[in-house]
């Protein structure tokens, strides 16, 4: 399949890409052999189940949400654009862009960005809260409940979503917002854990 | 009647120049081809070809990245291996790690939860969206040179008018005279092949039919092994499979079954399908048993099985050919063996293929072409090179059972082939993973918050 790619990318869409992600001319030249790969349809958009081909992605617990992070609200197909964008968010913080100007806008893979992605994992309705139900929620999905030997019911988890909430909440709304959540993970290396390294 | 007059002698002359031209063509084609395939010998023609195919390859490379970097423009470049870092961590070293550097509260309260658990999820999840390690073993392999062929090139808009001359005179050579040539030699080998087996059918059983049903059954490979005008390196052959023995292999093409064939008589294993395949088939069986299913008996395993084990049982049969992926793999890695046939308890003589790349793609993938689309392909390629590895036979040890045995054969056949060892089912090329892997995700999560949940109570 390799033939039919690179001709339909044309170079100023390499450099608007460029520009908005940060991604090399190469990174973004793989990264566009990969979507086309994926694109089993040819009409240059993915839609989710073309995601949910990816084995190693349908085994993880949080696969469908990753999922959706990739379209925006109420949309069933995304473009190469829009998944640049997204995966922009894990491309690792280089130094020399810690001092940028400041008055630029917000690069997408900073840390403010990449604790956002993850934020909006847990909320669902876009509401900019996670309630105690989308908590328990993102719990329920990544716990099997009933094992051999263990249970964990769903008043376990719900004491633990309850505890979380607790911790977190400052201002008694019983539910966390997003400065709150940046809070609580103030001394967590997001830039470590959200990022993800190209070999060349 | 006089502009017809003068047309005779023309045509005399053109059927005399048409008449010497087949005669010469068919007696080449008879000596340097047909011959030696029925004994076995060979030339060297195809090796010379083979090198000289390979310095033009380089030419052709080096021309392209000379002509990209006079233009200023970057190469695509690919990278067989991998395009991103994944570290190797499990999901519990991770999660702890992020908990330990990251949390507010003190060690001794460890949580049960915390809300930078998703991180690790999330990092895999994307990493998985941007390379994975099974969707694209059912693609074609992309090559770092170029061979020529347009179906392989990625970088098209560097080449110059010399290169598109060299390749324009490639299609020419490849459409105009070895296509035609193959598709001759093809039809003779398949040929021969169906009309010497049923007449031996005829045979009474003994040593005299088993001996002219081998002989027939590897000359008819052998011109179809030159058909496709594929050179083969065989390594190990003093490993090669026994009668009463199982031998397996990776599986990229139907081609394989050429390439084992021609150096060894196998009795093969398949459903019966009907139009020209059926016909082969039926035909083959009646010189030499080999084993047929009906699309109905497929379904059943333990009818397999004991077909399988009767003929493996009789010493007098040929060696069985599986391949226990179940379905053609790109050729740069294997995966999961079906167990089915290490189950049986005879000894398994494992081979490896590895077929190389840079001169024609081997790999079938049968949800882009059909076979006939895909033996032109192949036709049509400059040549199919190859290597096969007999290994040593491997038997069941004591306290193994079969799928553990079958992944000790499938890490043997990898090492040796340079292929990546897989745990991944091939069935996923057309099929949904199950849902026993996210199970087990799931699991390891669950005993970490479950095992500080016991700790918070006893405290």
């Amino acid at each position: 399949m390799g033939s039919r790619a690179s001709s339909l990318l044309r170079e100023e869409e390499i450099e608007e890409i460029k520009k908005e992600t940060g991604f090399s001319h190469s990174q973004i030249t793989r990264l566009y052999s990969r979507f086309t790969s994926l694109d089993k349809g040819e009409n240059g958009t993915l839609g989710r189940e073309d995601f949910q081909r990816i084995p190693e992605l349908a085994i993880n617990p949080l696969g469908d949400r990753i999922i959706n992070a990739f379209f925006p609200e109420g949309e069933d197909q995304v473009n190469f654009r829009g998944f640049m964008r997204t995966l922009a968010h894990f491309r690792p913080i280089e130094d020399n862009e810690k001092n940028k100007d400041p008055t630029a806008s917000e690069p997408l893979n900073s840390r403010i960005n990449k604790l956002l992605f993850a934020f909006q994992l847990y909320d669902l309705d876009r509401d900019d809260k996670i309630s105690r139900d989308e908590l328990l929620q993102v719990l329920r999905m990544m716990v099997l409940r009933m094992m051999v030997g263990v249970n964990i019911s769903d008043e376990q988890l719900g004491s633990i979503a309850d505890r979380t909430i607790q911790e977190a909440d400052q201002n008694g709304d019983n539910s966390i917002s997003f400065n709150e959540f940046i809070k609580v993970l103030e001394k967590v290396d997001v830039e470590q854990k959200m990022s993800i390294r190209f070999l060349h | 009647m006089g502009p017809f007059l003068d047309f005779n002698p023309f045509d005399n002359l053109l059927c005399i120049l048409l008449g010497i031209s087949f005669t010469v063509w068919f007696t080449l084609l008879l000596v340097f081809i047909i011959v030696p395939a029925i004994f076995g010998v060979s030339f060297g023609i195809r090796r010379l070809y083979m090198k000289t195919l390979l310095k033009i390859f380089e030419w052709a490379t080096h021309r392209i990245e000379r002509g990209a970097k006079d233009n200023n423009h970057l190469l695509y470049k690919h990278y067989s291996n991998a395009i991103i870092a994944k570290e190797p961590t499990s999901l519990e070293e991770e999660i702890n790690e992020i908990r330990r550097r990251g949390s507010n509260r003190d060690l001794d309260s460890a949580s049960a939860f915390e809300m930078s658990d998703i991180f690790y999820f999330c990092r895999r999840g994307v990493e998985s969206i941007m390379d994975d390690e099974v969707t694209k073993r059912f693609s074609a392999e992309e090559l770092e040179s170029w061979n020529l062929l347009t179906r392989s090139n990625y970088n098209f808009q560097h080449i110059s008018l010399r290169l598109t001359v060299l390749w324009g005179l490639g299609v020419v050579i490849r459409y105009g005279f070895l296509l035609p040539l193959r598709v001759t030699l093809a039809f003779t080998g398949v040929g021969l092949l169906v009309v010497l087996t049923s007449i031996i059918g005829f045979l009474p059983n003994g040593r005299m039919k088993n001996f002219l049903s081998e002989q027939v059954h590897l000359m008819c490979y052998r011109i179809c092994v030159r058909a496709l005008t594929a050179i083969i390196t065989y390594h190990d052959s003093e490993n090669k499979p026994k009668n009463g023995g199982i031998c397996v292999a990776n599986h990229t093409s139907p081609i394989d079954v050429i390439i084992l064939a021609s150096d060894g008589c196998y009795a093969m294993v398949g459903q019966i399908h009907g139009g020209l395949m059926g016909v082969i088939q039926k035909s083959m069986v009646k010189a030499c048993p080999h084993i047929w299913f009906e699309r109905s008996e497929v379904k059943d395993r333990h009818l397999v099985a004991k077909r399988l084990s009767d003929h493996v049982e009789d010493t007098t049969k040929l060696p069985i050919l599986i391949f226990p992926e179940g379905t053609c793999i790109n050729n740069t890695s294997v995966m999961m063996f079906k167990k089915g046939s290490f189950e049986i308890g005879s000894t398994v003589y494992p081979v490896a293929i590895k077929y190389d790349p840079r001169f024609g793609d081997a790999f079938w993938n049968s949800s882009q072409f059909g076979m006939v689309n895909y033996l032109l392909r192949m036709m049509s390629s400059w040549a199919i090179v190859c290597s096969v590895w007999y290994l040593p036979p491997m038997t069941r040890e004591e306290g193994e059972d079969a799928v553990q045995f079958a992944s000790r054969v499938k890490a043997a056949i990898a090492r040796q082939g340079g292929l990546v060892d897989l745990l991944w089912d091939g069935g996923l090329k057309r099929g949904k993973v199950k849902d026993a892997f996210k199970e087990e995700q799931q699991k390891l999560y669950s005993k970490m918050l479950v095992g500080t949940q016991e700790d918070r109570s006893r405290s």
